[in-house]
């Protein structure tokens, strides 16, 4: 029971801290949260599905397929993380003025609501898929052990789900003059890791070099499969064993969202004062 | 704005393509097996500084992930099918890997020399 609780608890986490942090940054726009909780259903349908059509998806490109397919939902997920980020660095500080006054253009904010829709149910997906796979794996393999793997698979969901409602409710403390600031980094740091992950497919299906693998290797100081390492690893897309390219992703998107968000702030700069 | 990220993810998928052409040089293949949630072998020896490909067949009826944090690979192989997998170029030195869905028995070591 307890192998299981933390395999399901080690999928679960990322989901939950990216829907924890999306939560928190989105929590005065108005009707955030059913955008929300649609992008959490519309996960859970995806990860069904995917997990069901996981042969079928394996064996695309000659075998390739899983790591395109992952590689292609985290990418998409970036940009709609760097959507997301550029949106609220020219929306955030009217937001934060005054949550009722906000303008037409927020209150009818769709395509950032859509974009968060994306996000969450792309990262429930991606990690939901995996978990369903493996639970079926257990269940199927009739060790004898339904509902103690049942009860394993919930208590993982459960301290994943804590995990993230922790980081959501430590969020909601800071206070408001920093809190867009606060959450723009942690969103920019969030794409720039899950840009690197992507490398790491396409570099694990030979579709790109590794240019060095690893770069680095720090397991003996910090290791990925450590609660600290697995916090980082699903925050700031921390790897103890980088490939280069790795760490070519995760830069470019750090500068090319970081870059985004400063200049679109400056095209508003009347907004930042309301 | 938005046509600005469409074009940007166009351009993303654009990219795929022809380098999935040009990565076609000669790998050395070497074959693993998943039976009764063991590796067959369960230590493999690759030359260091060497691109190679590993296939993974599982002869299992359920899924596993071939998972390893010192090759940084994951790959979930389903029941009765094979994956594959690129490693290294690696400095010499031994890297385990595991079948992270049945951890218990299905473990290995990969050996760069």
């Amino acid at each position: 029971m307890l192998a299981t609780a933390v395999i399901v608890f080690r999928e679960v986490l990322e989901a939950a801290l990216i829907i924890g942090i999306i939560a928190a940054a989105t929590r005065t726009i108005p009707r955030s949260r059913r955008w929300l909780a649609g992008g959490v259903l519309a996960g859970l349908c995806g990860a069904a599905l995917v997990a069901g059509f996981a042969d079928v998806i394996g064996n695309l490109a000659n075998g390739i397929g899983q790591e395109i397919f992952n590689a292609t939902v985290l990418g998409v997920a970036v940009l709609m993380l760097a959507w997301h980020n550029i949106w609220m660095a020219s929306h955030g500080a009217q937001l934060a003025a005054n949550a009722k006054a906000v303008s037409k253009d927020i209150r009818d904010g769709g395509s950032e609501l859509s974009a968060v829709l994306v996000i969450v149910g792309l990262a429930v997906l991606r990690e939901g898929s995996e978990t369903v796979l493996f639970l079926y794996g257990i269940a199927a393999g009739g060790n004898g052990g339904g509902a103690s793997m049942l009860t394993g698979g919930i208590v993982g969901v459960l301290m994943g789900v804590a995990v993230g409602y922790l980081v959501y409710a430590g969020l909601l403390r800071i206070p408001l003059r920093w809190f867009f600031s606060a959450t723009g980094v942690l969103v920019l740091l969030l794409a720039a890791g899950m840009a690197s992950q992507s490398a790491r497919f396409l570099v694990q299906a030979d579709l790109l070099p590794s240019l060095t693998t690893p770069l680095w290797d720090t397991s003996n100081i910090l290791p990925e499969d450590s609660m600290t390492g697995m916090l980082l690893h699903s925050l700031i897309g921390y790897d103890a064993r980088p490939a280069g390219m790795q760490l070519v992703f995760y830069f470019c998107a750090l500068i090319v969202i970081g870059t985004g968000m400063k200049w679109v702030a400056h095209r508003h700069p009347a907004k930042k004062k309301a | 704005m938005r046509r600005l990220l469409f074009a940007a993810l166009l351009f993303q998928v654009s990219l795929l393509v022809p380098v999935a052409g040009l990565a076609e040089e000669e790998v050395p293949e070497y074959k693993l097996v998943l039976k009764n949630h063991k590796f067959t072998p369960a230590e493999i020896t690759i030359p260091a500084d060497k691109k190679v490909r590993f296939v993974i067949e599982n002869r299992d009826d359920t899924p596993d992930e071939f998972d390893s944090r010192d090759l940084n690979r994951e790959k979930v192989v389903m029941g009765n099918s094979k994956g594959m997998v690129y490693i290294g170029p690696l400095k010499p030195g031994r890297y385990k890997f595991r079948g992270e869905y049945h951890e218990a028995t299905a473990q290995g070591v990969v050996i760069v020399k």
